[in-house]
C-alpha cells in the first residue's frame, strides 16, 4: 500500500511491537504527529512537559520491560534536548529508538529554523545513528534500528528524517518485528581454560553488572554460584536482577558498596565477572584492585575485556550461552575456609551498620521498602539518595531498580518512572532528592495529566548532598555553591502541578505519609526532611582503593 | 612501540570515514596515518589506519572498530602477510649547487621527476612508509618545500583478502 512517510513511520514503530511512544511535537516533525493522530488507537503517545523528559521515560521504559523504548522530537532544540537522556541510555546499555525530524533534504546544511546536525552530535552516545534521505529507505532503515538497539549489547539508535521524508509517499508492506541478532557463547578453548582457571580457585568470588539481566542469565549464575561456592556481588547496574536476599549476594560493590561486597571482592583470587565493565567507580584505583585475583571476564561485548582491568581470561559471547557452556566445566567445590571468612566480613558490615534510632537516610528507605511489593518499580535520581536506596531497598525481581549508573544523570528519576509505571502497570517509587528533583520536576505535569500512580519520596536535605560530602572531606568544608538556600515549597509546588504532597520530619509520619501515597492514584510527593551532614558510607575515596576505605567519619 | 597497520572493510556509506575517525578521536588512539579508497565493489570502502601502540591498545582498537555496524570485516597486516606502499609528492629547491647530489639520491631511490623549473623540482616516490623516511630525511639536506604523502595502502599476499573474513 502507498502511504506517507510519517504514516510509515507510525506503522513501522506499531509494526515492530512499539505500544507507547514518548515525545514532543513541533515544526519538523508535525507529519508524524499527525499520523499518531490517525493511529492513537494503535499506538499510545506520551506527552512530557520536555523533550529531556520524554527521553528518560523512554529509558525507564526500557529498563522496566528489557523492550526497546521509543522517543520522539521535533528538529533542532528538540533534538539536542534528548542528548542527555541519549548518552544516559547509552552508558547504561539500555535499548532505546530515538525519531527526529529535520528540516527539509533541500534546506540540510543551510543552517535553517531550528536546523541541528543530530546524527554528528549523537554520534559518540549511540551504538548507531541514521539519516534518512529519501522515503523509500525509512521503514528498513527503523527496522534496523529496532534490531541494532537490542542486539548484542544494548544501546540507543537514532532516526533523523527529514520533513519532506516524511511527506514523500511510497509502498509500504508490514513485516513481522525484527528479531535480535542470533546470540552466541563464547569459544570452548576459552571456556574450558576459564573453567580450569576457576576449579583452580580458593576464594571465587561472582561480580555481575547489567548484562546479567539483560542476557536473562540469572538462573545460570546461582546454579554456578552454587557448584563452585562462591559469594556474590553486583555493581550498581547489577541491583535488582537477582533477589537482595539469596543467601550468597552480598549486594553491590564499589564506592559506596556493601562492605562484605567490597572487602570478598578485593580479597578473592579468582574474579568472575558477568556482563559488567569494571567501571572507576567498582574498581577505584585499578593499579591496586583485587591483586591477588585472577579475573574471567565474560561480556557479549569484546571491547570491554581487559579495557578497563586485564582479564586472564577474557570471553567474548553471551552471559547466558556462555555460563550454560561453563556451567558443564566447573567442578563442584567447597570453600569453607573462604566463606566463613565471608561471614566474618558480613559481620563487620553489620557492626557498622546506622542503626541510629529516629529519621535518618537508612530508616526512611527501611521505613519505603516495607511498603514495596516485588513488582514495584524503583527509579532514583542521583547522589546521596541513590547510593542509600542502592544500599539499603531490597528487590526480589530483576528490572525493578532503574538508576543512572553511567552517566550519572541528575534528573533522570522523574522521566524514568513514569516510563517504568507505564510499562509495568505497577504503582512505582521515585527515590530523589531536592537536588535532583529540581532539575526535572516538570514532568509532575506528566505525571499529574496521565494519573501516574507514583510515590515520590524526596530525601531533602536542602543541600547538594554528594558533592558536599566530598567537600567535607577533601575540600576543607569549602561548601562551594552546594548549600541550596532555596524557598521551594514541595509540598505546594506538588500541589500547584494538581498532585498530592505532604511534609514529614519524623519517622512514624513519613511511614502514614507513604501508607497514603500508595493509596493515592497519581503523584504523591512526600518531603521528607533529613539533615544535611549526613553521609554515604562505606566511602573509597576518589581515586583510592579497597585498603583506603572509610567506614565511619568522625566519633 | 611496535606499529600496527589495520585494514578495515567498510559499508560504502554517507559518512562513514566520520564515524571511524570520531572512535578514534574520542578514545584518544593516535593514528599515524589513514587511507579511505573505493574497493572492488561499490558496496564497500577500504580504510587502511596505521598506528604505533602497546599491544592491548591495538586490540581495543580493533574491538571498538567491530562495534560500529558499518565495519564489515578487519585484517591486521604485517609485513610477513602483506604488501603495502605510499606515495610520496616532494617539492625541493632547485639551486645549481645542490642539483647534482638531489638527483643523485632520487636515483637511488628510484623517484621520479614529475616537475622541473627553474626554481623547483617534484619528485614522486612510492614505496614502503620506512624508504619514504629515508629518502625525506635525506632530502633535509636541501631545502624542502612541501610535502604530501598518501599514508599506506596494503595488501595481503597471496589470494587470501579481506572480504572473506566475516563480521562477527
Amino acid at each position: 500500500m502507498r502511504l506517507t512517510g510519517a504514516d510509515i513511520v507510525v506503522r513501522t514503530l506499531i509494526e515492530q511491537g512499539c505500544e507507547v511512544a514518548f515525545g514532543y511535537p513541533g515544526g519538523q516533525i508535525i507529519n508524524v504527529y499527525d499520523s499518531l493522530y490517525k493511529y492513537q488507537d494503535e499506538l499510545r503517545h506520551v506527552l512530557t512537559a520536555h523533550e529531556q523528559g520524554a527521553v528518560h521515560a523512554a529509558d525507564g521504559y526500557a529498563r522496566a520491560s528489557g523492550r526497546p523504548g521509543v522517543v520522539i522530537a521535533t528538529s533542532g532544540p528538540g533534538a539536542t534536548n534528548l542528548v542527555t537522556g541519549i548518552a544516559t541510555a547509552f552508558l547504561d546499555s539500555v535499548p532505546m529508538v530515538a525519531i527526529t525530524g529535520n528540516v527539509p533534504n533541500a534546506q540540510i546544511g543551510t543552517d535553517s529554523f531550528q536546523e541541528i546536525d543530530i546524527t554528528g552530535i549523537t554520534l559518540p552516545i549511540t551504538k548507531h545513528n541514521y539519516f534518512v534521505g529519501a522515503v523509500e529507505d525509512l521503514a528498513d532503515t527503523i527496522r534496523e534500528a529496532f534490531r541494532l538497539a537490542v542486539s548484542g549489547r544494548p544501546g540507543p539508535v537514532l532516526v533523523d528524517i527529514p520533513k519532506d521524508v516524511q511527506i514523500a509517499q511510497c509502498d509500504y508492506e508490514p513485516q513481522p518485528p525484527v528479531k535480535p541478532d542470533e546470540a552466541f557463547p563464547a569459544k570452548d578453548v576459552r571456556i574450558q581454560a576459564a573453567a580450569e582457571c576457576i576449579n583452580a580457585a580458593h576464594r571465587p568470588f561472582i561480580y555481575f553488572g547489567g548484562g546479567l539481566a539483560a542476557s536473562g542469565a540469572q538462573e545460570e549464575l546461582l546454579t554456578l554460584a552454587e557448584k563452585i561456592d562462591a559469594p556474590i556481588g553486583c555493581s550498581l547496574m547489577g541491583i535488582s536482577a537477582i533477589p537482595t536476599d539469596h543467601p550468597r549476594f552480598l549486594g553491590m560493590q564499589g564506592m559506596h558498596g556493601h562492605y562484605a561486597c567490597s572487602t570478598a571482592m578485593h580479597r578473592s583470587d579468582c574474579i568472575i565477572a558477568l556482563g559488567a565493565r569494571f567501571s572507576d567507580r567498582v574498581t577505584g584505583d585499578r593499579t591496586r584492585f583485587a591483586r591477588g585475583a585472577k579475573i574471567v571476564h565474560i561480556d557479549v561485548d569484546g571491547s570491554e575485556l581487559s579495557k578497563n582491568v586485564a582479564a586472564a581470561h577474557g570471553l567474548r559471547g553471551d552471559v547466558k550461552l556462555t555460563l550454560g557452556r561453563l556451567l558443564e566445566l566447573t567442578a563442584p567445590a567447597e570453600h569453607p575456609e573462604w566463606m566463613k571468612t565471608v561471614e566474618g566480613f558480613r559481620g563487620e558490615e553489620a557492626r557498622c551498620r546506622d542503626t541510629r534510632p529516629g529519621l535518618t537516610p537508612r530508616s526512611a528507605l527501611l521505613a519505603l521498602n516495607r511498603r514495596l511489593t516485588p513488582v514495584t518499580p524503583v527509579a532514583t535520581d542521583v547522589g546521596q539518595h541513590q547510593m542509600w536506596a542502592a544500599q539499603t531497598l531490597a528487590f526480589s525481581r530483576p528490572r525493578r531498580f532503574l538508576s543512572s549508573g553511567g552517566l550519572g544523570t541528575m534528573g533522570f528519576g522523574m522521566g524514568a518512572a513514569i516510563g517504568a509505571q507505564m510499562a509495568t502497570g505497577e504503582h512505582a517509587v521515585l527515590v530523589t532528592g531536592d537536588g535532583s528533583f529540581g532539575m526535572n520536576l516538570n514532568e509532575l505535569a506528566t505525571a499529574v495529566t496521565y494519573k501516574v500512580p507514583l510515590a515520590i519520596l524526596l530525601l531533602n536535605n536542602g543541600v547538594l548532598g554528594m558533592v558536599r560530602q566530598w567537600q567535607t572531606l577533601f575540600f576543607d568544608r569549602h561548601y562551594s555553591n552546594t548549600i541550596l538556600e532555596r524557598k521551594t515549597d514541595f509540598v505546594r509546588l506538588a500541589e500547584a502541578f494538581g498532585a498530592a504532597g505532604e511534609r514529614v520530619a519524623a519517622l512514624e509520619e513519613l511511614d502514614a505519609a507513604l501508607g497514603r501515597a500508595f493509596q493515592y492514584q497519581g503523584p504523591y510527593l512526600i518531603d521528607c526532611t533529613i539533615s544535611e551532614d549526613e553521609f554515604v558510607l562505606p566511602m573509597l575515596p576518589p581515586g583510592g582503593s579497597m585498603d583506603d576505605i572509610i567506614v565511619k567519619v568522625g566519633g | 612501540m611496535p606499529r600496527y597497520t589495520v585494514a578495515v572493510l567498510v559499508r560504502n556509506q554517507f559518512g562513514v570515514l566520520n564515524r571511524v575517525t570520531s572512535m578514534f578521536r574520542r578514545r584518544q588512539f593516535n593514528i599515524d596515518n589513514l587511507t579511505v579508497s573505493e574497493t572492488e565493489s561499490p558496496d564497500y570502502s577500504r580504510i587502511t589506519v596505521q598506528f604505533a601502540g602497546e599491544r592491548v591498545t591495538k586490540q581495543q582498537l580493533v574491538d571498538q572498530l567491530y562495534k560500529l555496524p558499518d565495519v564489515c570485516s578487519i585484517r591486521e597486516l604485517d609485513s610477513e602477510n602483506s604488501v603495502s606502499c605510499e606515495l610520496l609528492l616532494i617539492k625541493l629547491k632547485n639551486e645549481p649547487a645542490s642539483r647534482g647530489d638531489i638527483m643523485a639520491a632520487a636515483d637511488a631511490f628510484e623517484a621520479k621527476t614529475i616537475d622541473y623549473t627553474r626554481e623547483s623540482i617534484v619528485f614522486q616516490v612510492t614505496a614502503g612508509s620506512r624508504r619514504i623516511d629515508d629518502f625525506i630525511d635525506l632530502m633535509r639536506d636541501y631545502e624542502i618545500l612541501e610535502i604530501c604523502r598518501t599514508g599506506v595502502v596494503s595488501l595481503e599476499r597471496g589470494a587470501s583478502t579481506i572480504r572473506k573474513v566475516t563480521n562477527l
